[in-house]
């Protein structure tokens, strides 16, 4: 079954939306939706360092990411700038830094629409292995971590008072969330990859009922959405990325047009 | 007075303050909770009661003083201010277990002694205001806590609704023997179970006895003798002033630093006007 392009792509594109639904409802609870993609544009950064200094590309991505991460983190303490701004300044910049130090490192061809818009068709099965075994590893910690990690999204207050550590499961958030955009790049570009964090959770909230159907809900929704659009990709022609995201936001407008109070008892129910 | 032991002292804080770009949010407040005890937080907006709840909780560090909890410390809280995002659905049920899991007896029974048994499953984004305080109040009491923080916790209860809630503190004080930290939303008005009352102003202004406080009449008339069994009256006249940059104006008119500004009516000396 790995044998064609097409079925790893498809293994490959479910393993990850599997990951991205559950991670990618956090980011809409906590309205991090920008913070996402600011860790996401950073991930060019990463390929242009893993380039330079001839790391792992996975691995300088990660890196990266988790780096701006924190970075935020100590800005949003010490400047007078608001988030919104901080973000949009690290978000660009990063990309635009990234952009032109590939353009410098004239010794080496770089596929920049492979990493800005992903290039899903190409995984290969170390790829694949790399989304299955990191995800058991990211959907483990998430798991671990749900409590603290959900009381701290409703109320950090509430969290630290009652002896849960809001900035632990913070940091850890960060960690899983930068691991995701490190193994997600290649697949679907740093361009889409919060697409897939969010269009599936944002989905999901009108058909559950609890945090946890959401999540489950929401990973449900992605790999079919990357079903979706990969078969649409095949019929049509279309670049894949696009034809996931396409897919996933016809999955959003139809879940707007389902008659809510149906779907939500039905889950409260069961 | 009162001949429990100190080691009773489940939280306590001396010449604690939080300071923010350079102001004090409060300052100097020594506070000390015991079990079973009632201390209530009193004071205009602004007068940095949320800020000394968080300091004696954990949530904020101060930047000067000490604050310390006795090991293993189980705090119930509710904040003052809480507002849940639509995008996360969140029921009244699943509310009760956010910190730590409980059975469902425990949350039925949680949930009927506020008064909400028939919400358990609605969306907590759909409760009124009244009705999200008494999740908020099931919530922190179902931990069995040590020690119970509330920051406001009758605000948007209608009166009746308030008198109950402060029986419901009442009791689970006198079934657990937990320490009570309650921030009251009125200047004027607090249980009649408190054993101390603290009053800020960005300090201690003055603490005191609410049962050495004689109840107003024009209360009684309005309310009933059954709500002044829970509620009483705390009122005094403040002779001086407290000026947006901190200092504060005495009655003769002298601006001094607040740390300067000396309180008549400081230790357990009592002269307030009923």
């Amino acid at each position: 079954m790995f044998d064609d392009f097409f079925s790893r792509a498809m293994i490959a594109g479910i393993g990850l939306a599997l990951i991205t639904g559950p991670l990618g409802c956090f980011i809409v609870w906590r309205r991090m939706a920008y913070f996402g993609d600011t860790m996401a544009h950073s991930a060019l950064l990463g390929v242009a360092l893993s380039f330079l200094l001839n790391i792992n590309l996975t691995l300088g991505v990660f890196v990266v990411a988790a780096t701006v991460a924190v970075a935020l983190l100590l800005l949003q303490r010490r400047n007078n700038l608001s988030t919104d701004a901080l973000l949009g300044i690290l978000s660009h910049s990063t990309l635009a830094i990234g952009l032109v130090m590939v353009a410098f490192m004239t010794w080496i061809r770089v596929d920049l629409m492979g990493f800005l818009f992903g290039d899903i068709l190409a995984v290969s099965v170390w790829d694949i292995a790399l989304i299955y075994g990191g995800g058991i590893v990211i959907l483990g910690a998430l798991a671990l971590m749900w409590r603290p990690l959900l009381a701290a999204t409703v109320s950090p207050d509430v969290a630290e008072a009652e002896g849960l550590h809001p900035e632990v499961s913070r940091v850890v958030f960060m960690l899983l969330l930068a691991s995701v955009i490190a193994i997600a790049m290649k697949l679907v570009g740093v361009l889409l990859i919060t697409s897939l964090l969010i269009i599936p959770a944002a989905t999901a909230r009108r058909l559950s009922a609890t945090p946890e159907q959401m999540a489950l809900i929401a990973a449900g929704l992605g790999a079919l959405a990357v079903a979706g659009g990969l078969f649409g990709s095949l019929s049509y022609d279309t670049p894949s990325g696009p034809s996931i995201v396409v897919a996933a936001l016809a999955l959003f407008l139809v879940s707007i047009l389902v008659p809510v109070k149906l779907w939500r008892k039905r889950r409260r129910e069961a | 007075m009162d001949a429990r032991a100190p080691h009773d002292i489940i939280a306590e804080m001396a010449g604690a303050g939080v300071s923010r770009d350079g102001r004090w949010l409060v300052e100097g407040v020594d506070l000390s909770i015991r079990r079973g005890e009632i201390v209530t937080l009193i004071g205009p907006n602004g007068s940095g009661k949320s800020t000394t709840a968080k300091l004696l909780t954990g949530v904020l560090k101060p930047d000067a003083g000490t604050v310390r909890r006795v090991d293993g410390l189980r705090v119930g809280y509710v904040p003052q201010r809480l507002s849940i995002d639509w995008t996360l659905p969140l029921s009244v049920k699943r509310l009760m277990n956010l910190t730590a899991r409980h059975s469902p007896a425990e949350v039925d029974a949680a949930l009927a002694a506020v008064g909400i048994a028939h919400l358990a499953n609605d969306d907590v984004q759909h409760l009124s205001g009244g009705e999200f305080q008494r999740a908020l109040l099931a919530r922190a009491m179902i931990r069995k806590p040590d020690l119970l923080v509330l920051d406001e916790p009758v605000q948007g209860v209608d009166f009746s609704g308030e008198v109950a809630l402060y029986d419901l503190i009442k009791q689970i004080r006198d079934e657990t023997h937990c320490g009570v930290l309650l921030i009251s939303h009125d200047l004027h008005v607090v249980m009649a179970e408190t054993d101390t009352v603290i009053c800020l102003n960005g300090h201690v202004c003055c603490r005191g006895n609410p049962e050495s406080v004689a109840r107003s009449p024009e209360y009684l008339k309005l309310f009933g003798t059954r709500a002044a069994a829970t509620l009483a009256i705390y009122q005094h006249h403040h002779d001086h002033t407290h000026l947006p940059d901190g200092r504060v104006q005495e009655a003769d008119g002298r601006v001094v630093e607040a740390h300067e500004h000396v309180h008549e009516h400081e230790g357990h000396h009592h002269d307030h006007q009923h």
